[in-house]
């Protein structure tokens, strides 16, 4: 991780958007590393969960059995960097059978046009 | 418009890189601004100075290197994507005690800030991925 520090002064709202599940792509532990170098730029910094992307957040993963480094311990570690704004689509929850208690951070959970009302006050998008 | 550009993908595998560079190439053409193209996850692979592709078909990573000479583009490379995939320059190489670097002429190493600093700086960024 670099250590950066933003002095520019322009602050826009980015939001970090999170489609996929862990551990079967690249998408999931590559976005996290853009959330955590951002943080360091001061921007106002939202993370949405939404499709797949929920599983991210699912307590209890254990990866013994593909080998694979369990990085959702890191989630955690996003209120450090003072990223606060996780959303959870509910419909994305509801259609996986998964509920808010089963997540390792706490969440707010929006509706599918409550999700899309967030993004069109974004600047900046990335989706993963 | 001032555009930040991020490309996803790798070459082939995806359009992502070909669509990318067609939009890079026509905003130029339309007098735009690109402050930045970035390679992210395996977009990082675009910029190889290994390939060989077919002699028929279009060369993926020469054409990015000949644009960004053309309208002095800065193309940039995740470090943490790279070092992950196996794309080095003279730096990398002697940092991690490798034998060889692959880097292509044009495009360079650099942190995902540059990134950030795009989505900051331009007044669009464009994302190109699968």
């Amino acid at each position: 991780m670099e250590d950066e520090e933003y002095t520019g002064g322009v602050v826009k709202k980015f939001a970090y958007v999170n489609r996929r599940a862990p551990y079967g792509s690249i998408y999931a532990l590559e976005a996290l590393e853009v959330v955590l170098v951002g943080a360091a730029f001061d921007q106002d910094v939202s993370v949405v969960f939404m499709d797949d992307g929920v599983y991210q957040l699912k307590k209890g993963q254990d990866t013994s059995g593909v080998g694979m480094k369990n990085f959702s311990p890191a989630y955690r570690a996003l209120e450090m960097y003072d990223v606060e704004k996780l959303y959870v689509e509910k419909e994305s929850l509801q259609a996986r059978g998964l509920t808010e208690e089963q997540l390792i951070v706490p969440v707010e959970v929006l509706s599918r046009d409550e999700i899309g009302e967030l993004m069109e006050q974004q600047d900046v998008i990335f989706s993963f | 418009m001032k555009f930040g550009i991020l490309v996803n993908e790798g070459p082939y595998q995806h359009q992502a890189s070909d669509s990318a560079y067609q939009f890079t190439k026509s905003a130029l053409d339309k007098g735009h601004e690109i402050h930045r193209v970035f390679f992210y996850h395996d977009g990082v692979h675009n910029g190889s100075r290994l390939t060989t592709p077919p002699q028929d078909d279009r060369h993926i990573t020469k054409r990015w290197t000949a644009l960004a000479e053309e309208h002095d583009l800065d193309l940039v490379v995740c470090i943490a994507a790279a070092q992950r995939r196996g794309i080095v320059d003279a730096d990398e190489m002697k940092r991690h005690g490798k034998d060889a670097n692959n880097i292509a002429p044009g495009f360079h190493i650099s942190g995902l800030g540059q990134l950030i600093e795009a989505g900051i700086e331009a007044d669009r960024l464009v994302t190109f991925g699968d």
